[in-house]
């Protein structure tokens, strides 16, 4: 996923690639036609498949269409209703609040299993595909095992603590955890793999030269380790963020935006106005409103985490 | 790692066998590693990973359960006796083979379309990456990595229902599309550490572009296909919201979507959906466990390019 990240420094460095690029461009001004076959196919299937339904979801966002029927022009009209929606603002907390806790601790839980699997450990590379098994496993079809384990295992397990006794799913103000805990349980498989190819960058002789010194484990941790894999901590913090915003799967299986509106990410609350809700044109108004704060969001965390990247 | 970006992939791997430091010791050859075993590690790792598994063994021995031992213990108990009809009736209600085919059919569509077109777009911007058209497509792909799924769905379903593309074929076509963006990054930082002398060794032998690409550049993108192959597939057999939205026809169901479906039907027969969530898990889980290493290796590859 670092792919990411290299692409945009890489084309905006040049690296050798560049020197090449004007050898070549001495020779010839044009490219061969094949190159232009290869790659106007996919530019016009990507505009009509991706850019034109982009498109006519801002264009409808100015209109009162309900998803058949007529329509006219409302203005801006929706932007300023979304603002005073409470059932709109109340999405954005849920899927803030999550996104922010589940990032956090998948971040925290995959880089320290990450930590261990990187150790001397016996079997490594059994383990290393125990984790990765959540990847495989369809989010909506694993959540029904949770919603289960959440609502009849866990209230006769923890039968003396009344948070659990009464089924964690159906109480308004900690439903949000359970959808956490199956959240980062998914994710985590394939951070850990992320954060496991971090650390296999950084050169061994970093460790024992540390440790002749006299530096303790966690000072390693904090002077080597993170500093070397802050490239691939900003991948990571940024892709989990952007996924979990757009929670979808995990709410959809646990609690159906239950109990009341509770746990209604953004999406759902997209999915259920826009599709029978006859609200298409208000909607794509909340998703035009979504894309622009994940890519503030994006841009943002990108500009402060990779100030502080090492690279060497 | 910006400097690995630009090594060839084939002088690295040289390079690696070559100078067995560090850095390799650190990694897959775990005889060459002469630290001591480290049991605190040892003993968080598993029990981590016994958390992974829970959710598994739930599911399994729920699924073999009569209803009225489940509703005596917390799920957790072994089952006994082992009821098998769970399987049978799970399969009939969902009508499984159905579904199993049409999620198959989506997924090894995807892929092979992905391999395809992905790495052809790619070849070309990455050779091309100094032209501003190329590198305006690249951007233009790039971007779109930024616009979040919900802002397309609601005008999609509609395009795609005018389109006659509600079906698996429209599926296929959207994974295609929608992969483009993240596969052509994949592949193009791989293809700019290839050295052009190769290619243009070829093209003086009077090879067409075409002919190099299937000749010479397609084969050395094998490690790639296989990371781009992985994450696409795990995407088009788990992917929900999207055949969701689009799919109308109950013929076209996939296995997600199917289970979504009959969740209401199975209301409280808990034995019987775990039968059905068991058997919608266990085709890609199985495939995973026989392919583990190489689906592992696949990842961590895509992810340090």
């Amino acid at each position: 996923m670092t792919t990411l990240t290299e692409a945009v420094r890489s084309s905006s460095t040049g690296g050798t690639a560049g020197k090449r690029a004007t050898r070549v461009r001495s020779e010839t001004k044009r490219a061969p036609s094949a190159f232009y076959w290869m790659v106007w196919p996919a530019v016009i299937a990507f505009a009509l498949f991706h850019t034109l339904p982009v498109l006519v979801g801002i264009f409808f966002s100015f209109t009162n269409y309900p998803g058949y029927g007529d329509w006219n022009f409302v203005g801006l009209s929706n932007y300023v209703n979304l603002f005073k929606d409470s059932r709109i603002l109340n999405a954005y907390g849920f899927s803030f609040l999550f996104a922010i806790v589940a990032t956090v601790l998948t971040n925290v839980i995959s880089l320290a299993i990450a930590l261990g699997l990187n150790a001397k450990i016996k079997a490594s590379n059994f383990w290393r595909g125990v984790f990765f098994v959540p990847y495989v496993l369809a989010i909506l079809v694993i959540g029904y095992v949770f919603q289960f384990f959440f609502s009849n295992s866990l209230p006769k397990i923890l039968s003396g603590i009344p948070l659990f006794a009464d089924n964690i799913l159906t109480n308004e103000s900690w439903a949000w955890t359970a959808v956490v805990a199956l959240g980062v349980w998914q994710a985590c498989a394939f951070s850990i793999i992320i954060y496991l190819s971090g650390l296999q960058t950084i050169p061994g002789e970093l460790y024992e030269a540390a440790s002749i010194d006299g530096a303790t484990p966690w000072r390693q941790f904090m002077s080597i380790t993170f500093p070397l894999i802050s490239a691939f901590l900003t991948i990571n913090i940024v892709l989990s963020l952007k996924g979990f915003l757009q929670v979808f799967d995990q709410v959809v299986a646990l609690t159906n935006g239950g109990p009341g509106t509770a746990t209604e990410s953004v999406t759902l609350l997209i999915f259920r106005g826009g599709f029978s809700g006859g609200e298409f044109a208000y909607q794509s108004a909340n998703a035009v409103v979504f894309f622009i704060v994940i890519t503030i969001v994006s841009l943002l965390q990108f500009r402060v985490l990779q100030r502080r990247e090492a690279d060497f | 790692m910006t400097s690995a970006t630009n090594v060839a992939p084939q002088l690295e791997q040289e390079l690696d066998a070559i100078t067995a430091d560090g850095r390799r010791k650190r990694q897959g050859d775990r005889d060459t590693d002469t630290r001591k075993t480290n049991w605190w590690a040892t003993a968080l790792i598993v029990a981590c990973s016994i958390t992974v598994l829970i959710p598994l063994y739930l599911s399994v021995v729920v699924a073999l359960k009569t209803p009225a031992q489940l509703t005596e213990g917390t799920g957790f108990e072994l089952p006994n006796p082992i009821r098998w009809e769970n399987f049978p009736e799970a399969w009939e209600r969902t009508n499984f083979p159905q579904a199993l085919a049409n999620t198959a059919l989506i997924t090894v569509g995807s892929v092979i379309f992905t391999l395809l077109t992905s790495s052809i777009v790619a070849y070309a911007i990455a050779r091309n990456i100094h032209r501003p058209f190329f590198k305006g497509v690249f951007f233009y792909f790039l971007a779109a990595l930024f616009i979040p799924f919900p802002i397309i769905m609601l005008p999609l379903v509609k395009q795609t229902a005018i389109m006659g593309l509600d079906n698996q074929a429209g599926m296929i076509i959207l994974y295609t599309i929608y992969g483009l963006s993240l596969n052509i990054f994949i592949y193009t930082a791989y293809i700019r550490s290839i050295p052009i002398e190769l290619e243009e060794a070829a093209r003086m032998d009077g090879a067409s572009t075409w002919r190099v690409f299937w000749s010479v550049v397609f084969p050395l993108l094998m490690p790639m296909n296989a990371t781009v192959g992985i994450l696409t597939c795990a995407w088009a057999w788990n992917d929900f919201i999207m055949p969701l939205v689009v799919l109308t026809d109950p013929s076209a169901r996939t296995l997600p979507l199917a289970q979504y479906v009959f969740q209401g039907q199975f209301n409280t027969d808990y034995t019987v959906a775990f039968a059905s969530y068991l058997m919608a898990m266990a085709p890609l889980l199985i495939v995973y466990i026989f392919s583990q290493r190489w689906v592992i290796s696949g990842v961590t590859r895509g992810s340090i390019k």
